[in-house]
């Protein structure tokens, strides 16, 4: 077992790379609606439902991104439906987060269900190809392991820098973090509190669902119930670990998905020295033990969980 | 946008018993509506189909046995939940919790020792009981210690708990007798529950199940502990301030809320199947939120939440297979009951006002 040698095979990287984008879109999501105060629990839900909406599109003659954009335009109706709840009405963003991930993935397997009831085997569709772009595909090493990916993967990337530049560089991304920590002074400053926290949320549960579709329209091409598979949650925990900063979020996504590409090959490698069980618990340890080592100094946006009420305080 | 600026939310001075149990049946009757949508895209009539779902449900002796054996696993979780939710414990780590439970009856029921029943069953359930509220002290450590959130925690242990029972099945645990199906040995006689309906699978599980929620009931509305629960709930600094101990009011409430959602695993191990698999609990730890927000968080409440969700599971399996239509309607009912729930709840202590 040679963890040194595959440290500096290209398929290795290429393999975190793929593995790390929806995580980045889902924790690039969460991120900015905990900036603005409200923590979203529906994004594995969310996210389940941007996999089935995207697929479903794509599969019923729709072009791929045509996919993605349906999937964000899912992920924006749960959005204002989350922000209905806890931001207008003030509900307990827990169990309303719940509820929606409830939702979202039952709403996919059923619509699954019912549009293609007679399906034994996933049916398939032709994903996103890697990009391939002549010159700089043949740069040693970074060449192989960037232009390999898909141009969903670059969005991904496009995502952080933007998030990173509208949350800080500009007035509607200081409003946005305003309301997270101080939503009163915002109320004093003539602005809406309630339009801020709903744009966040439905901005945020957009990038989630994109990231649910990455699943299905460029990692795999089937779709299957169940396909999340707690990476929502690991997004979750994925957010407390970057401290709420979006260049910490992406360097999060690539440690944790350089951690699970390792332990694919060591588990390839290793053979039934260990159950591959074990190996399979990695992620969610790791992200606990991320959680346990970042929880310590982590600061919590302020307003995270209260609700804002007029002429309450 | 102009709607929503004018709308104003108002403190309701008293909170109506009667008001409350209207607005729980209102909240689930505009749940059934809106899946009503969707049992006329499957293209059947949706009064149709609440009737073929309510007749699968109740509809013959085997039918109320089903739903009361599919109860019986929700009104625990359901306990879990409500208790936990209380004093503001988010532990959605029921699954997990409800394995770590039927791990335990698994490890002590098949090692062959032969007590009789009535000493089995409560040592299988005490000990079970025990597993799982030790298993949720863990997140809840690392909550009042070190700050993590036990949302993430107790979620992702699912995930692990899941994994360790399949490689149970699969491996150390797996019997070699089951030809070569991933399960567990089956626990021994003496620690199989009595059934109570003759040529059915209804089970003592429930029984117990509503003895723990009437005994739960009491404990939150009578004993200093539980009334420490419910204020830790409703405002932690007030609890300090009141000299409550605050550290030792969430570590019995996470022993409590634990050792219930193992129960369930317990009692569906021993009523059900007798042996471990991984398919043991089609999610009871995430249905029993759903079935303590219906219960309005309520012990005697749970049971009622639990009776509906269990009513709609078992009766969405006979209505898919009459007008054909994918049985995720059951998921797909509940998770807007939750929803219609939340805000039916809200409005009996607020009022919307304009202006």
């Amino acid at each position: 077992m040679d963890i040194i040698g595959f440290l500096v095979e290209t398929g290795f990287w290429m393999a975190t790379i793929r593995m790390a984008t929806p995580l980045v879109f889902g924790t690039l999501g969460e991120l900015v609606c905990e900036r603005a105060g409200v923590l979203n629990l529906g994004i594995e839900g969310i996210m389940a439902a941007g996999c089935m909406g995207g697929w479903m599109w794509v599969y019923q003659g729709g072009s791929l991104w045509g996919g993605v954009v349906f999937a964000a335009v899912i992920g924006v109706i749960f959005g204002l439906v989350h922000s209905l709840f806890t931001v207008y009405l003030g509900l307990s963003q827990h169990v309303t987060g719940l509820g929606i991930t409830m939702l979202g993935s039952s709403l996919s397997a059923f619509v699954f269900r019912m549009l293609l009831p007679k399906a034994t085997t996933p049916p398939k569709i032709i994903p996103f190809h890697s990009l391939d772009i002549p010159l700089l595909r043949d740069i040693p090493f970074l060449g192989e392991v960037l232009f390999s990916q898909s141009a969903l993967t670059f969005v991904a990337l496009a995502a952080v820098v933007l998030v990173a530049f509208v949350l800080f560089k500009t007035p509607l991304g200081l409003a946005l973090r305003m309301v997270g920590e101080n939503p009163l002074a915002v109320e004093a400053q003539g602005l809406d509190v309630f339009l801020l926290r709903t744009l966040a949320v439905c901005a945020g549960s957009a990038m989630m669902a994109v990231g649910g579709a990455f699943l299905t329209l460029s990692a795999f091409d089937a779709y299957y119930i169940g396909m999340v598979n707690g990476r929502g949650w690991i997004c979750i925990a994925l957010v407390v670990f970057s401290s709420w900063k979006p260049y910490k979020a992406l360097a999060g996504c690539l440690l944790f998905a350089a951690f699970d590409a390792v332990q694919m090959r060591v588990q390839q490698q290793a053979g039934m020295a260990i159950p591959y069980q074990f190996y399979l618990m990695l992620p969610y340890v790791c992200s606990i033990v991320a959680l346990i080592i970042m929880s310590r100094k982590a600061a919590y946006p302020k307003a995270l969980l209260i609700p804002f009420r007029k002429g309450e305080r | 946008m102009e709607a929503i600026k004018i709308m104003r939310l108002e403190i309701r001075e008293n909170r109506s018993f009667l008001r409350l149990i209207a607005a729980l049946f209102i909240a689930v009757g505009f749940a059934m509506a809106v899946c009503s949508v969707l049992i006329l895209w499957g293209g059947a009539s949706p009064v149709e189909g609440w009737m073929l779902m309510f007749k699968g449900a109740l509809g013959s002796r085997f039918a109320v046995s089903e739903t009361l054996t599919r109860a019986t696993p929700l009104i625990f979780t359901g306990l879990a939940a409500a208790v936990a939710f209380r004093a503001k414990l988010w532990n959605i780590g029921g699954e997990g919790q409800f394995y770590v439970g039927a791990c335990m009856a698994v490890f002590l029921g098949t090692r062959g020792e032969t007590l009789p029943a009535i000493v089995m069953i409560p040592w299988l359930f005490t000990a079970g009981a025990l597993a799982g509220g030790l298993f949720l002290l863990v997140p809840t450590f690392l909550k009042t210690r070190l700050n993590v959130d036990e949302v993430v925690t107790t979620l992702l242990l699912n995930f692990v708990v899941l994994l360790f029972v399949n490689w149970l099945v699969f491996g150390p645990w797996k019997d070699p007798m089951a030809m070569g199906w991933p399960q567990s040995a089956p626990v021994v006689d003496t620690a199989m529950l009595p059934v109570l309906m003759a040529k059915t699978r209804f089970h003592l599980g429930f029984i117990i199940a509503v003895v723990s929620a009437v005994f739960v009931w009491w404990f939150m509305a009578y004993t200093t502990w539980g009334f420490e629960i419910r204020a830790v709930g409703s405002s932690i600094t007030a609890s300090t301030f009141a000299g409550m101990p605050v550290g030792a009011t969430i570590v019995r409430t996470a022993l409590i809320s634990g050792g219930l959602a193992a129960m369930a695993g317990v009692s569906e191990l021993c009523g059900v199947k007798g042996y471990l698999t991984t398919d043991l609990s089609p999610g009871f730890g995430y249905t029993g939120i759903v079935v303590a927000m219906l219960g309005a968080l309520n012990p005697l409440g749970v049971i009622a939440g639990a009776l509906f969700v269990a009513m709609i599971y078992i009766g969405a399996d006979s209505m898919s297979r009459a007008i054909n239509i994918s049985n995720y309607i059951a998921d797909v009912t509940t998770a807007v009951s939750l929803l219609s729930v939340l805000v039916a709840l809200f409005l009996t202590t607020y009022r919307i006002r304009r202006g």
